[in-house]
């Protein structure tokens, strides 16, 4: 008669070990720096100059503090020196309407001013917000590639991936309601009277007109969110199931969801980011972002697979899975590096005015970021995670993950904010805040729906190969 | 030296893998391998020092790297400086995004192609050179253990491979190593 009881709190016992609870320590900073975060939120867009008297005050002081060192011959240039032709860049960046004063409707230069400094805080809060969101996106979509692909040595991770979706909800719901609500500080199509008076933006109206856009928004999130909420919950219902019905739901609806995925993400990133200078296009945009998206995505899964591996909670998660991961987060920051170069040698090459002006931009006003990023996302993770031996030493795989984290957080930036502040950019309260606030609501989120159930699959087909996965 | 052997012949790789675990855990010495594909994870378990390949491919890559970069510079820059794409700059790094991707394609070729010479001559292979497998059907479906006897009892071993699950096990006697 004892037996019974033994079995039953041994079972108890091994579920407790596979329970994750966020640590309070964690907890509490998580929840210290939303406060923060939201305050410095709030500071940002309270302290945005008001009138154009008030940009007038602030030029003034700036030109104050370093008038001497903003000659203008240090700014011209890489692309004069390379075209060799002075005023190249400047007859070019002429043209770019989108990106001048007259392109916001706005007739004077400090008008022009006044709107980028009011739209800094929107930016800077857009892109902490889709940094995160695509990290939970990201994570999905590989999620839905295990089942898709039906791989063997990943199902022992499925739990992981599905506690770092469930940031998905409402990190969608914010950067929704910050790209309907951005207007015009984001998307200069949505400005009636310079669509009046541009031919370019009548012929694009078909599709870049605001009641589209929102129905395209919504779209994007209500399918995102919908897969992301049966695929958990056939996956747990897998787990009490006794055959394998709902495993072959889960494929199916991941099958449908990757196909809706690559058609959205593409034309998300034309609506988020690319409508941002309207004027402005690369056909292969909706790549670029999607290899961002990837390789920080499955950068945090590692994170977190070693987070819960130091903390004892999945002994069934070996270094050869870290390995894979690692493998991914190396090919993946080549892949992106392939992308990003791709795009910027053939109109460096080509050099069309009308589309050397996003490069020359970033260039010009963001020089230090912009190649620095290239070391961060292509040189350090190449030379770091070159070694088989180091992808399995969970130090080395953080080091490589902090330095293609900021590297991508650095790529967003510059996806954003060249051309909604252009010159008037800075690394202040605002964007720090932003990072604040949404790194800790990602951190309780993604705590909270990791410690729901038990990190051990169950019944999986593959759980089996998975655990014994060696090579 | 007259040195004897067992060669013991598998028919599954699983089978294999489990083989050279137990021998090499009973202490014998295993001095060869011989399988008609590669078995993942069989050098780990056999006990061969990891390969250096790895390191000379990325010299290698190094050299095609360099080699590009002269090659450009001399041919593109110094030799015969050349307007192409409106780009008449003629230094260098100003028209280097130009030159990235011969960059990239003679840093894989040197790798590659060095590489596998280098893996050729360590594995002393050239044309028309005469196999050295011992038993035709490991280019097949079979697996070859070469287990050495050296001082250890004959009969014991032959049943203790046979335990490990061998279909065939064969004694042979070599006046020389080959």
């Amino acid at each position: 008669m004892l037996l019974p009881k033994v079995i039953i709190s041994k079972e108890l016992k091994r579920i407790a070990k596979d329970m994750y609870t966020l640590p309070s320590k964690l907890k509490l900073f998580s929840i210290i720096i939303m406060v923060l975060g939201l305050a410095g939120i709030t500071y940002g867009f309270l302290t945005t100059p008001k009138t154009v008297d008030d940009v007038k005050k602030i030029l003034a002081e700036q030109d104050a503090h370093h008038g001497e060192s903003h000659a203008d011959g240090d700014t011209a240039n890489f692309v004069d020196t390379v075209r060799n032709e002075e005023g190249y860049s400047e007859a070019a960046m002429e043209h770019a309407t989108d990106l001048k004063p007259e392109g916001h409707g706005m007739s004077s230069h400090d008008e022009h001013v006044l709107h980028q400094m009011q739209t800094r805080p929107w930016s800077a809060t857009f892109v902490a917000a889709f940094f995160f969101l695509m990290i939970s996106l990201g994570v999905l979509v590989f999620y839905a590639i295990q089942y898709v692909s039906q791989a063997g040595w990943s199902p022992v991770l499925y739990r992981i991936m599905e506690g770092i979706t469930a940031y998905l909800l409402p990190g969608s719901i914010i950067v929704l309601i910050i790209v309907v609500f951005a207007g015009t500080h984001f998307f200069p199509w949505q400005n009636e009277e310079l669509v009046a008076t541009d031919k370019i933006l009548q012929g694009k109206e078909g599709y870049l007109n605001f009641p589209f856009f929102v129905i395209r928004a919504v779209i994007y999130i209500l399918g995102w969110n919908l897969y992301r909420h049966f695929s958990r919950k056939n996956s747990l219902a897998l787990a009490e199931a006794n055959n394998y019905d709902y495993y072959r739901k889960n494929f199916k609806i991941s099958v449908f969801f990757l196909i809706f995925f690559m058609v959205t993400e593409a034309t998300m990133s034309w609506d988020w980011f690319m409508s941002l200078t309207p004027h402005w296009y690369s056909t292969l945009f909706p790549w670029y972002v999607f290899a961002s998206m990837f390789v920080s995505a499955i950068t945090v899964l590692a994170l977190v697979t070693i987070h819960l591996k130091s903390r004892g909670l999945i002994d069934f998660v070996s270094d050869k899975h870290l390995h894979d991961l690692a493998k991914y987060m190396f090919a993946f920051s080549i892949f992106w590096t392939y992308l990003w170069f791709s795009q910027f040698m053939l109109i460096w090459y080509a050099n069309i005015p009308e589309e050397v002006t996003y490069f020359i931009i970033r260039i010009q006003e963001y020089n230090l970021l912009f190649f620095g990023m290239l070391i961060l996302n292509f040189v350090f993770p190449v030379l770091v995670l070159m070694n088989s031996d180091f992808k399995r030493v969970p130090w080395f795989v953080v080091i490589a993950a902090v330095f293609i984290l900021i590297g991508h957080y650095i790529d967003i930036f510059l996806l954003v904010m060249p051309s909604t502040v252009g010159h008037n950019w800075g690394f202040g309260i605002p964007e720090i805040a932003a990072l604040l606030f949404f790194a800790g609501l990602f951190i309780f989120v993604v705590g909270t729906g990791l410690g729901k159930v038990s990190l051990r699959p169950k019944n999986d087909p593959f759980i089996k190969e998975s655990e014994n996965y060696h090579f | 030296m007259a040195s004897k052997k067992i060669h013991a012949i598998y028919t599954d790789d699983d089978l294999l893998m489990q083989a050279v675990k137990q021998t090499r855990a009973a202490n014998y010495h295993i001095s060869d391998v011989f399988t008609p594909f590669p078995v993942h994870g069989l050098d780990h378990a056999v006990g061969l020092a990891p390969t250096r390949l790895a390191i000379t491919s990325f010299l290698y890559g190094l050299t095609g790297l360099t080699v590009a970069v002269v090659l450009m510079n001399y041919i593109m820059i110094e030799d015969w400086p050349q307007n192409i794409g409106g780009k008449p700059a003629f230094t260098f790094y100003q028209n280097m995004p130009a030159f990235i991707p011969i960059m990239f394609e003679l840093t894989v070729f040197f790798a590659a192609h060095l590489m596998v010479i280098t893996f050729y001559m360590r594995s002393k292979l050239w044309p028309f050179k005469k196999a050295e497998n011992p038993d035709l059907r490991t280019t097949d479906d079979h697996f070859l253990m070469e287990v050495d006897i050296a001082n250890h009892d004959v009969e014991k071993l032959t049943k203790f491979l046979y335990d490990t699950g061998a279909s065939e096990i064969s004694l042979i006697e070599n006046e020389q190593d080959h």
